[in-house]
């Protein structure tokens, strides 16, 4: 076990190291100037020298992504070009949308999924377990942004069960208030995530099914749904766990887009603006958080699927 | 075992109700952007305020929209924005994947290890960002979004061919290959690449309905296609005002979008199924491919 966190650890360094590399290059080396890109094209030359001077771009490259990297580890990522307000505490301002409407998506993505999936696979050949099959191949195909729209149609202008955009200015102070501005997002992403996890489940409960140490349980006796709780959903179960961190990097990934058309103030809204502005420090720093918490979170359901499952356990001699 | 492109492929695909499904909608698709280019059943970009949010009629199959722009002509001329995008992606993807794939599965030991992290990384690193970084620096277009669609599913794609190159590497008649003293570069041609495609087919199948997908979020954040050009997410986000007052036209790019979609998947489902009889229980992860749309 020592050895596998040891191994695992240093490739998450590693991974962190080169999206940390990738991400400060391509902003860096790719044609044009960086402080000409943030001055716009309307900035004079002294403009752009000022701002080439108080970035400290004029500095040696691996100066400047040492510096970069340090302030990463300190938490220090500078301030932003534009507004002038420090990047760390925007990012966990925004970052109190982001995370609660991510971890909301997820949490109705699976309790679409995890339900429906075993039933359609279990009762493979009736006729819901085709529909729901239909329909989950198809809710795969539909753009987010549609989907979100069709979503303000029915639930807000229709219904008016639920507020079609914004969130309450006092953040979290009214929990419920804030819940139910995020409840039609998170059904957005949810349901179409949903339907991608719905198919991973329905397929793993299938081969759970077929798998001899189920059957074996049947022929000493169980039913089919006893021997399918006891001995084959706790394998589903694991697998489930094992696709958790890309799960969550979609989730993400679909929050940017949702945030957009809801007007949430998160991240993803938030790098949409900075790019807008070519706010490009506060974007490298934007960019390379997020794709740390996915490579973070990736590494620890990994030591997590590693530490629940009995088969994995067998090699460690 | 070299696997010669056979005509008794196409004849199954077609055969089965998903994959005639496909062809008919991605056919549909071609021929509404060839045919764009010559004619048009009105001006995608004519503007005529007096004519704004009127219903179907012989003049406006679908209706216009709020300046008064005809939707059938917009959704027909968007095909070009989608052809150019579906096959920009799966040339840029299937380079770059099957280039990762071949080096990270059949390369030095030296080359290996570090191409695996790197496409760790990579696939950790969602195409939307990446286009938001590209768009960062270039401004956007549409060759943002392919070339970061392009890197993206490319990865994944590699994943996939990766592990199904070094599966085919390690059977036996490879070995008997190299023991009859053909060199890497023939058995590589003559039977590992032969023996990966269905698996490439079906993962760039998928990649190019995934494009879609990017390109119409890409499009509706405002890195994708310009203003001026016809394209389905511009649709989506130019309609977004006026869903409380005109909730129909709304659908008309979204089902759209959604159709040709769902052509790609069952068509990689049909590829699948009628060219690999060992993928019927979903061997090779796709899982990552389909989390990733925006």
């Amino acid at each position: 076990m020592s050895r596998f966190l040891a191994v695992r650890f240093l490739t998450l360094i590693a991974g962190l190291l080169l999206a940390s590399l990738i991400i400060f290059l391509s902003l860096r080396l790719l044609p044009g100037d960086v402080a000409q890109v943030i001055g716009g094209t309307s900035a004079s030359p002294d403009q752009v020298a000022a701002i080439r001077e108080r970035l400290g771009l004029n500095r040696p490259l691996p100066l400047q992504y040492v510096d970069w990297l340090g302030g990463i580890l300190t938490g220090k990522l500078g301030s932003s070009v534009v507004s002038g307000t420090p990047i760390a505490a925007e990012i966990a301002q925004k970052a109190q949308v982001t995370v609660p409407l991510t971890v909301y998506s997820l949490g109705i993505a699976l309790l679409v999924a995890l339900p429906l999936g075993v039933f359609a696979a279990y009762r493979r050949h009736a006729l819901p377990s085709r529909v729901l099959s239909v329909l989950g191949v198809v809710a795969a195909a539909v753009p987010a942004v549609w989907a979100g729209l069709l979503g303000i149609v029915v639930f807000s202008t229709w219904l008016g069960w639920l507020p079609s955009q914004g969130f309450p200015r006092g953040g979290w102070e009214d929990p419920f208030r804030a819940m139910r501005a995020l409840t039609l997002p998170a059904l957005t992403i949810g349901l179409i995530e949903g339907a991608i996890l719905f198919r991973f489940v329905k397929s793993a409960t299938l081969s759970a099914l077929g798998a001899e140490h189920v059957r074996t349980a049947m022929s000493r006796g169980h039913t089919r749904l006893g021997a399918l709780i006891r001995h084959g959903l706790p394998g589903v179960g694991l697998s489930v766990v094992s696709m958790l961190g890309l799960q969550v990097a979609g989730l993400l990934v679909g929050a940017v887009v949702i945030e957009q058309l809801f007007s949430l103030p998160g991240l993803g809204r938030m790098l949409v603006v900075d790019v807008g502005q070519r706010d490009l420090i506060k974007v490298q720093s934007t960019l390379f958080v997020l794709t740390a918490v996915i490579l973070i979170l990736g590494a620890a359901v990994d030591v997590v699927h590693r530490l629940i499952d009995p088969r994995l356990r067998v090699d460690e001699q | 075992m070299s696997a010669r492109p056979d005509f008794g492929i196409f004849r199954q695909l077609v055969g089965s109700p998903r994959g005639a499904f496909a062809m008919i909608v991605l056919g549909i698709v071609a021929i509404a952007a060839l045919v764009s280019l010559f004619w048009l059943p009105g001006d995608p970009n004519h503007s005529n305020v007096y004519d704004a949010w009127a219903p179907p009629s012989a003049a406006h199959w679908l209706g216009t929209d709020y300046s008064g722009r005809d939707i059938a002509s917009r959704l027909i001329a968007g095909t070009r924005v989608t052809v150019l995008v579906v096959l920009g992606a799966a040339i840029v993807s299937g380079f770059i994947g099957l280039v990762l794939a071949v080096i990270s599965g059949l390369g030095p030991r030296t080359l290996r290890e570090p191409l695996v992290i790197l496409i760790d990384v990579l696939i950790a690193f969602p195409t939307l960002l990446l286009a938001m970084m590209l768009a960062a620096v270039f401004g956007s277009g549409i060759p943002i979004v392919i070339v970061s669609v392009g890197i993206g599913y490319g990865v994944q794609i590699a994943r996939v061919v990766r592990s199904e190159l070094r599966q085919i590497n390690a059977e036996d008649f490879i070995l008997a290959a190299r023991a009859a003293g053909l060199s890497r570069w023939t058995i590589l041609r003559m039977h590992l690449l032969p023996n990966a495609a269905p698996v490439f087919t079906v993962q760039l199948s998928l990649s190019m309905g995934l494009a879609i997908l990017a390109e119409a979020g890409l499009s509706y954040l405002g890195f994708g296609a310009p203003p001026s050009v016809p394209s389905w997410g511009l649709m989506l986000k130019d309609m977004q005002a006026y869903i409380a007052v005109h909730p129909t036209v709304v659908l008309w790019p979204g089902l759209t979008i959604t159709l040709t979609v769902l052509a790609f998947y069952l068509l990689g489902d049909a590829l699948r199924e009628s060219m690999d009889p060992r993928l019927r229980f979903g061997r090779g992860s796709t899982r990552k491919q389909e989390a990733e749309h925006g």
